[in-house]
């Protein structure tokens, strides 16, 4: 796929990525803040062994960290645990984004799906 | 006080623009977008505008750098840029990646550059116009520049030389002290040790702007850059971040607002300084001294 196409693409994820819903919405403290993206994202991970289900909240400024949001929620919503906890740690990288987006920002994606399994094992542990 | 006024009382104020200013001199300038967000700039941006990335345009993509003359000649011309123009920069998250691209722009001697004030977020909040289309631009006119980093980039040796001058780090007091590299089971920030440059005083970036993003007026920014520092503006400084993109505002401000006549920005910033062996390093809120 060509670059400006993977752009245009990561552009219409981050317009659909789905609002959360109302109880996280009205209580962001019930998420967990990713640090390493430097626009505020926030996520939340619930359900059981069988079907997890994921939320992310981030702001329409920062699209690009809302295009990655929505990705790893198309990825991975609705899966089972064992399926989010044996994704490649690398899935990030292996979408062929650094050079056109950077590594640095690429880390913030990196951020979000070491918290995403780190939270999967913890609901599992619970 | 109107914002104009503001920015008269300036040391330079022509390389500050109000919103106001440039929604009626949009035909006469070049606009240029620069973002920390690379697809922001696609979902709306001032009529006009240009959209320029600091990560994959202006930096060298082999070398830890910026580019050379002849590829920043290269990337001005492809974007319709020519050498005489009036450049207006402005961008998200209170201009820092903006004031960033202002400083390269300089450190290639492009003349008549100026900052948008409150960038992106004001011009938004005030209700201006946004468009999604491109603007279709001739070819510029951009000769080869050699680069000059030494009047206004500082390097990693320049810090002990640059001893007892003020240094500005304008990270968040968290990095600042080097709490913030202690989180547990949280990646840390790239770099292998935390704290910070002994001597820098910290002066977080934030603390030079108002709520809607633009500058605060030159009294306030004398009491903050100077009197609560125990500088002059007679000193030299340097100032770093993590990157140096943050540090490029207050590098920014202290050049042109406050009239500082000799700053650098020290790009390498706690990436490179947090992983150098046997540099010294400062931690808690005392700033310590360089030995």
């Amino acid at each position: 796929m060509p670059d400006s196409e993977k752009l245009q693409l990561l552009l219409e994820y981050s317009e659909n990525l789905p609002d959360v819903p109302s109880k996280y919405g009205e209580n962001p403290e019930l998420m967990e803040r990713v640090e390493e993206c430097q626009a505020p994202v926030f996520i939340a991970v619930e359900g059981n062994a069988e079907a997890v289900e994921l939320f992310f909240s981030a702001p329409r400024e920062a699209p690009t960290t809302r295009g990655f949001a929505s990705v790893l929620h198309a990825a991975l919503n609705g899966k089972t645990a064992r399926e989010i906890t044996d994704l490649d740690d690398d899935f990030p990288g292996q979408l062929g984004l650094e050079n056109l987006i950077s590594p640095l920002r690429v880390r913030g994606m990196r951020g979000m799906l070491f918290r995403i399994k780190r939270k999967t094992k913890e609901l599992l542990d619970s | 006080m109107s914002e104009q006024e503001k920015i008269s009382k300036y040391a330079s104020p022509e390389a500050l623009v109000t919103t106001e200013w440039l929604a009626e001199n949009l035909d006469a300038v070049t606009v240029v977008e620069s973002n920390e967000d690379i697809l922001l700039y696609d979902t709306g941006h001032i009529p006009g505008a240009v959209k320029l990335d600091w990560h994959t345009e202006l930096n060298d993509q082999v070398r830890r750098d910026y580019l050379d003359g002849e590829h920043f000649a290269k990337l001005m011309r492809s974007k319709g840029i020519s050498r005489d123009d009036t450049i207006v920069l402005y961008g998200d998250k209170s201009n820092w990646w903006a004031a960033y691209a202002f400083w390269v722009f300089k450190l290639f001697g492009h003349q008549d550059v100026r900052l948008l004030d409150g960038g992106r977020m004001k011009w938004i909040a005030e209700g201006r116009e946004l468009t999604t289309d491109k603007p279709s631009r001739a070819e510029g006119n951009y000769p080869e520049v050699v680069r000059k980093d030494d009047e206004i980039r500082a390097f990693r040796d320049d810090i002990a030389k640059h001893q007892p001058s003020p240094i500005i780090d304008i990270r968040s007091p968290q990095e600042y002290t080097g709490e913030r590299l202690h989180m547990p089971d949280y990646p840390n920030e790239g770099a292998a040790r935390a704290g910070h440059i002994p001597s820098a005083k910290n002066v977080p970036w934030g603390k030079l702007v108002k709520e809607d993003g633009s500058f605060k007026p030159l009294d306030e920014l004398q009491t903050i850059l100077f009197e609560e520092t125990g500088s002059s503006p007679q000193d030299k400084f340097i100032t770093y971040c993590r990157i140096g993109e943050r540090s490029s505002l207050t590098w920014f401000a202290l050049k042109y607002l406050v009239g500082v006549k000799d700053v650098r920005n020290y790009d390498g910033s706690w990436t490179e300084w947090g992983n150098l062996v046997g540099v010294p390093i400062a931690q808690g809120e005392a700033p310590g001294v360089f030995a």
